[in-house]
């Protein structure tokens, strides 16, 4: 929740500044800031970046190491490791947007709906969100890649369901707090209906714990993606998705180390960065979620 | 009033252990496509698809294929491998103990390691040990599970060959899994460690104590770590769980024979009453798991179970 905690002064207040000053005072946020711009630049820029064709091979040169033109040296079928890599970023901040997208949209209102309405909807979609997170981890995912089938779609998608019930917990509790207070009741004396009371107040109010979330499962869903992708149960080669990559160099450890050290070190570069944007925004919008 | 409770959530966990079986019942049947026709493979004559639909039950009415699959599952029957032709159970049976020898001892790791250094982090917060154990404590968070296995096994395997790299013949195989597997589970339950006992710590009842001029040893051991650690017992609870489903990258990386290769493996060969039967066993195991510890926070918080 983005309270005003000081009195209102004659500067305009803004939520965002606020935010950023709290977040600014933090360097492990700041450093989890850094890292993810810098990830996010690489992804969207990977054609500027990249030396090299990420799918283009060169046989001869299976496997070579690192060198000035191949800083990260090349793969078992000779490619650039380095402009896989870069690529690879595309794919896992699709794959992040899209997990946390289906987790939010899906995941939210049902908690909302849930904890707003409470009596049998509420119990019918707990017992529904327990069954759900009666699957220990990435179990959830994995048994709907068995259903639906490898692929990048069916990857966003499985690991993207298996986050809803997270979302509905925490959209649910959140409402259940804000639900109680005056404001909501004083709306629904003057005669506000269900549905704006739920958009304009209980959504709005309880965004904060589902903003630190989804910066959190950004990188919950890069990792489950990257290990599903090791699993041989993600993209379809030759597309350069870190997981994938790591699996192919998984069989050369031992003569060629650096195909399977690059794009694990990429993805745990980046999973730190969204871990400490997150800590740090939980910190900065509610210092009482504080772990 | 223990009765009670336990009576309770037993009660909640019934629906939810029907719901996981409706879950994975269903997977089955919403393959797109002829399930019979994908598990039979391109090759196989009509014969051989018409064999495995009767096999599956798939010539009947959805509801009563729904009984008949609760039926076995209470009798323990879990089908038969369409790869192996052996029943499930078996399969499963003979992998589960790998699995759970893992987990534990993974756990057995990831708490005596991650209380030790959350209950320090927390008695001296902002120092030194505290900042770099808590920057440990998240590189453990972010490492990818598959990635630090590779280079563990890199390390301690290829270049300096202390440890065995593959395989689970002896305890010394046990060593670099177990770590791997443990790493995420010692960072979390540090991390609450930690926060658990910063919160402890400021309370009252604590003042009190240190008030009376007790020694500060003796506050920590006898009197924060009492309450602390209540919290810390539900996490290692949960993660005990998750290990048993985590499991899966870990036993692929080190080659070792639990029933998270086994899923995989059945995965990739479309064996479908594998699949079901592995999912259906770790759920189940994990709601357990969860049961149990709710049950244990009641017993040691009393508060939980009058609320």
């Amino acid at each position: 929740m983005i309270t005003i905690s000081e009195p209102a002064s004659e500067k305009k207040y803004s939520p965002f500044l606020e935010v950023w000053r709290r977040l600014s005072q933090r360097l492990t946020a700041l450093a989890g800031l850094i890292i993810v711009l810098a990830f996010l630049i690489l992804a969207i820029f990977a054609p500027f970046f990249a030396p090299h064709d990420p799918i283009e091979h060169s046989l001869g040169h299976m496997l070579a190491k690192p060198s000035w033109d191949y800083p990260f040296g090349r793969d078992e079928l000779g490619r650039c490791i380095f402009s896989r890599v870069l690529y690879g970023a595309r794919i896992s901040l699709l794959i992040g947007l899209m997990v946390v997208a289906i987790g939010v949209l899906i995941g939210v209102p049902l908690g909302v709906v849930s904890a707003y309405y409470g009596g049998k909807v509420d119990f019918v979609v707990q017992r529904f969100v327990d069954t759900m997170l009666a699957f220990p981890g990435i179990l959830l995912a994995l048994t709907l890649i068995a259903m639906l089938g490898v692929g990048l779609a069916n990857v966003m998608t499985a690991v993207g369901i298996s986050t809803i019930p997270i979302y509905a917990r925490l959209a649910r509790s959140a409402v259940l707090a804000i639900k109680a207070r005056q404001f909501v009741e004083a709306s629904r004396s003057i005669g506000a209906s269900n549905l704006k009371i739920i958009f304009r107040h209980l959504i709005p109010n309880s965004l904060s714990p589902i903003i630190v979330q989804s910066t959190l499962h950004m990188a919950t869903a890069i990792l489950w993606a990257a290990g599903l992708g090791f699993l041989g149960l993600g993209v379809n080669p030759p597309t350069p998705e870190w997981g994938a990559m790591l699996n192919g160099g998984r069989l050369y450890i031992r003569v060629a180390y650096h195909v399977a050290t690059f794009p694990g070190l990429m993805i745990f570069v980046t999973v730190l960065g969204f871990n400490l944007l997150g800590d740090g925004l939980r910190d900065a919008l509610d210092p009482r979620l504080k772990t | 009033m223990t009765g009670q409770y336990i009576l309770r959530r037993l009660i909640i966990t019934l629906p939810v252990l029907l719901g996981v079986s409706l879950i994975i019942f269903t997977m089955v049947r919403v393959i797109p496509g002829d399930p019979a026709m994908v598990m039979a493979g391109p090759h196989a004559t009509k014969d051989q698809v018409e064999q495995i639909r009767a096999q599956l039950g798939l010539d009947q009415h959805p509801v009563t294929q729904y009984f008949l699959f609760l039926g076995h599952l209470l009798r323990g029957d879990l089908g038969t491998s369409t790869r192996t032709a052996l029943p499930v159970t078996k399969e499963i049976m003979a992998r589960l103990p790998n699995t759970l020898l893992l987990a534990l001892t993974s756990i057995l790791i990831a708490t005596v390691f991650g209380v030790l250094t959350g209950i320090i982090a927390g008695v001296k917060q902002n120092s030194k040990f505290d900042y770099l154990s808590m920057l440990i404590a998240l590189f453990g968070l972010s490492m990818p599970v598959f990635w630090l296995g590779l280079m563990l096994m890199l390390l301690f395997s290829i270049e300096l060959g202390w440890l065995p790299a593959v395989g689970a013949d002896s305890f010394r195989h046990l060593i670099l899994p177990a770590v791997t597997l443990g790493a995420n589970s010692t960072a979390i339950i540090a991390r609450m460690t930690r926060s658990s006992m910063l919160e402890v710590i400021r309370l009252d009842y604590i003042r009190t104590a240190r008030a009376k001029g007790l020694r500060e040893k003796l506050i920590i051991s006898r009197h924060a770590l009492k309450n602390a650690l209540i919290p810390v017992v539900t996490v290692i609870g949960l993660q005990t769980g998750i290990l048993l489903g985590g499991a899966v990258l870990t036993e692929i990386v080190f080659a070792w024979p639990g029933i998270g290769r086994l899923l995989v493996e059945a995965i990739l060969a479309r064996d479908y009453p594998v699949v079901q039967g592995v999912v259906l066993v770790v759920a189940t195991m994990f709601i357990f798991v969860n049961l149990i510890v709710d049950i244990l926070y009641a017993y040691l918080d009393p508060r939980i179970r009058y609320h």
